[in-house]
């Protein structure tokens, strides 16, 4: 009776696309939908507030404010009213990474409606993850991709700010396409790499390598054991007593 | 929710003990770790598979006799999701070369391959494309790529290390050698990998690494690959075309037992298709959804391990499925974060975990199943848990020494994703620790195949998390990701030159599930289970107890 009554004490009314339900006050709206009886198949993804899938709106009695959240990330609150944006047409740009420029060009010819944004910030106020879009938006009309790219890192593709857009901009792809020639050609390459690739590819490790996958077990354990490993202050200059291996 | 006023008082042993902490770490004097001795027996009285009951042996199929956790079994020992004798096989909704089932890392790095060699390529995911454990995954890709201090050599031997000395060898010298190669495709796509400014990759270590080649994009290094992969494949339209919310729920065999194609079922019209395929790729991840021993977990929605349950029943065996991996440090406060992963990257930049006193138990970068079984110890019989407000216990993990160590700033930069996810509860991790406890995270094991990503069923391949052998009995971090990536793109090139040169067109046949069932009735297994289970069921049961018009097989009708 006890538990029962305080349970009862715990709910709070939510309004699920205006139905009324009690859910208990310390569940996000995603558990909250389930607790209310929705088996959900779209809006729903990693549940850890990193893939974009439960894209959510929601207004409170008596104010003008659209409030947006993601469903797995957001605690209820009483007497929201949401609903889910299970999905959200997107324009998206078909391109060639290899053939294409880090310019401003590319930017706009691929998405040609970025240059109609009005800088209204609807696409910032409605982001989840607190990212400034008008303004990766204003670094893109700029050529800036680099900014671009920098300040969309954080971007989960969820759409909510697509879905505001008064000037029909698909942000979330523009960020992605500067981000991809950002990483691609900006960047500075990494030497290192390239040339443990080439390493590898001339065969380098080989004799070694398929001498440890003959090795018995206790001998294993026992290269295993006595490794050098690489101290966890170490800088980048750092280099093993042992260089037979490397 | 911010900490309450008990944990906040708690959290000041924390404080009280981390200027030493600090010092010790800054002059390098780490916490002892164990010997590989001390190692087995620390996992043999607290890691969860070594718990009684917590292996069945399954009674019917190519593993029949191999003990595994009792959730998977239960599946295994199920019937179709739909009678063999209602589908009609001539009745062929999609034709393509290569059916690729699971729109995550290793599906799409496989998309790609296929389709460069010359491939038509399906995608059939269970969601959306990219919901998958590789978006979520945080920390980094391992590889070496630094040849001044590092090579493959070292990495193969951390990875035995990790993984009991069970792994099979040909797979592990494969996942070492490529991964190089993949840090530098991943590159080439525009991957934002995390550099210094002259271009030299940043790297740290992770539990079990000699050397530190794990390699990141700030926190989120896997939404990082996975977005890039995934707009890659959208660029290649014409050849790459994805169904989303289309799990498959049987593959089809053809009358050689060559793997021609599998049963869809769209989730939203409740409509079963028939595709057919000259290739198949199983690529449909892991299990965590399954919720082994009643653990939370970090695993996606969708993580219900539908391709063991598949692959096993056209007749492909299991292997080291017989281990689970629990990731010490999921979140345990607030409630809403409840099973959140918290990347291994906090241990590997220098948070302590830390018991009840503020003290040190347990060096934080032993593997993962060490650790994790190290964090059980000390809240159970040491009994120096934490506990939270809502009746559970965890450990601290000790997030704000990075700050010190690192210079102020360093978790909002190196951690932004957490960084956000906590703020928003009132929890600033840069100053107050964060509360962790094991977490459902991996499934180690899965579908026997090798370094080609061939299975033994002719036609069919698998990648990813639902195969098995590379990690052996435990993974280490930042070798997921390299596995999806490196036997992706290999399971791709396999199967397009499967479809191109060793394709048999032949006669489309169910007759591996009617054996199957058959098999099930003799082993006197009655049952109206039905797998594989494509969702986990949350639902309200006072909800579902006024459900009476549909009948709940699993979840989905």
């Amino acid at each position: 009776m006890e538990a029962e009554k305080k349970e009862k004490e715990d709910l709070v009314p939510i309004f699920i696309m205006g139905k009324r339900y009690e859910v208990p006050s310390s569940l996000t709206i995603q558990k909250a939908m389930e607790y209310a009886g929705y088996q959900l198949i779209r809006g729903c993804g990693c549940r850890g507030g990193i893939c974009g899938a439960c894209a959510t709106v929601y207004r409170f009695p008596g104010s003008y404010k659209i409030e947006v959240g993601l469903a797995c990330q957001t605690v209820v609150q009483p007497n929201m009213y949401l609903t889910q944006i299970p999905f959200f047409p997107a324009t998206k740009s078909v391109y060639d990474i290899e053939k294409i420029k880090p310019t401003i060009e590319t930017l706009v010819k691929a998405y040609p409606e970025l240059l109609r944004c009005l800088q209204c910030n609807t696409c910032t106020k409605s982001c989840p993850m607190e990212i400034e879009v008008m303004d990766y938006i204003a670094a893109a009309m700029r050529g800036d991709v680099a900014r671009l790219a920098e300040l969309s890192f954080d971007c989960v593709m969820c759409g909510l700010c697509t879905a505001r857009c008064p000037a029909e901009i698909c942000q979330y792809n523009i960020a992605i396409l500067g981000r991809r020639l950002y990483g691609k050609y900006i960047a500075p390459k990494a030497e290192h790499l390239a040339s443990m690739v080439k390493e590898v590819e001339k065969g380098r490790y080989e004799q070694m390598l398929r001498e440890l996958m003959d090795t018995d077990e206790e001998t294993l354990k026992k290269l295993y054991n006595e490794r050098e490993i690489e101290p966890e202050q170490a800088g980048e200059d750092w280099t093993p007593k042992d260089k037979t291996y490397l | 929710m911010p900490y309450t006023r008990e944990l906040k008082e708690l959290i000041k042993r924390v404080e009280a003990t981390r200027p030493a902490r600090v010092e010790r770490k800054r002059r390098g004097e780490e916490f002892p770790v164990l010997s590989l001795k001390e190692r087995e027996e620390r996992l043999r009285k607290y890691h969860p598979d070594f718990k009684e009951g917590s292996r069945t042996e399954i009674r019917v199929g190519p593993s029949k006799g191999y003990a595994i956790s009792p959730e998977i079994v239960n599946l295994l020992e199920a019937k179709s999701r739909v009678d063999p004798d209602a589908i009609d096989l001539t009745k062929v909704a999609y034709e393509t070369d290569v059916l690729i089932l699971g729109g995550g890392g290793a599906g799409t790095a496989a998309a790609l391959t296929a389709q460069e060699n010359g491939a038509k390529v399906l995608i059939a995911t269970k969601l959306r494309h990219g919901d998958a454990n590789t978006m979520m995954a945080e920390g980094g890709i391992q590889a070496a790529t630094k040849g001044t201090k590092d090579s493959p050599y070292y990495h193969y031997l951390d990875v035995l290390g990790g993984g009991h000395f069970k792994n099979v060898p040909e797979l592990v010298y494969t996942l070492v050698t490529e991964a190089p190669k993949v840090i530098a495709w991943l590159e080439g796509l525009g991957c934002m990998l995390t550099k210094f400014p002259e271009g030299q990759l940043k790297a740290l270590h992770g539990g079990g690494t000699c050397r530190k080649r794990m390699h990141y994009a700030a926190d989120i290094t896997g939404a990082e690959i996975m977005r890039t992969l995934r707009d890659e494949a959208r660029n290649r339209p014409e050849d790459i075309k994805v169904l989303e919310f289309c799990p498959a729920v049987e593959l089809i065999l053809n009358e050689y037992g060559h793997c021609a194609g599998a049963v869809l079922y769209n989730l939203e019209t409740e409509e079963y298709f028939v595709v057919k395929a000259k290739a198949v790729i199983m690529a449909t991840g892991g299990s965590g959804r399954l919720h082994i021993q009643g653990f939370m977990t970090t695993n996606h929605y969708g993580a219900t391990g539908d391709g063991l349950i598949l692959g096993y029943r056209a007749g492909v065996k299991l292997c080291f499925l017989h281990t689970v991996q629990y990731h010490p440090t999921g979140a345990v406060f607030p409630e809403q974060a409840e099973g959140l992963l918290i990347t291994e990257k906090f241990r590997g930049a220098g948070a302590n975990a830390l018991n009840i006193d503020g003290e040190q138990f347990v060096n934080e970068r032993e593997p993962r199943d060490v650790e994790s079984a190290s964090f059980i110890r000390e809240c159970t019989e040491v009994g120096k848990g934490v506990p939270t407000p809502t009746g559970k216990v965890g450990v601290w993990l000790d997030s704000p020494m990075i700050d010190i160590l690192m210079g102020e700033g360093a978790v909002k930069r190196e951690f932004p994703g957490k960084y956000i996810l906590f703020k928003r509860f009132g929890i600033d991790i840069s100053k107050e620790p964060m509360l962790v406890y094991p977490t459902l995270h991996y499934q180690n094991g899965g579908l026997e195949y090798n370094s080609r990503c061939e299975t033994s069923i002719p036609g069919f391949f698998a990648a990813g998390e639902v195969s098995g052998g590379v990690h052996g009995e435990n993974r280490l971090m930042g070798n997921s990701l390299l596995d999806v990536c490196v036997f992706g793109r290999i399971a791709g090139v396999s199967a397009a030159l499967y479809a191109k040169e060793r394709f048999q067109e032949g006669r489309l046949t169910l007759d591996h599930v009617r054996r199957y069932h058959r098999e099930l009735e003799e082993a006197g297994i009655i049952t109206d289970r039905v797998a594989p289970m494509l969702l986990p069921d949350y639902s309200n049961p006072k909800v579902r107890e006024r459900q009476l018009t549909t009948r709940y097989l699993g979840t989905i009708r």
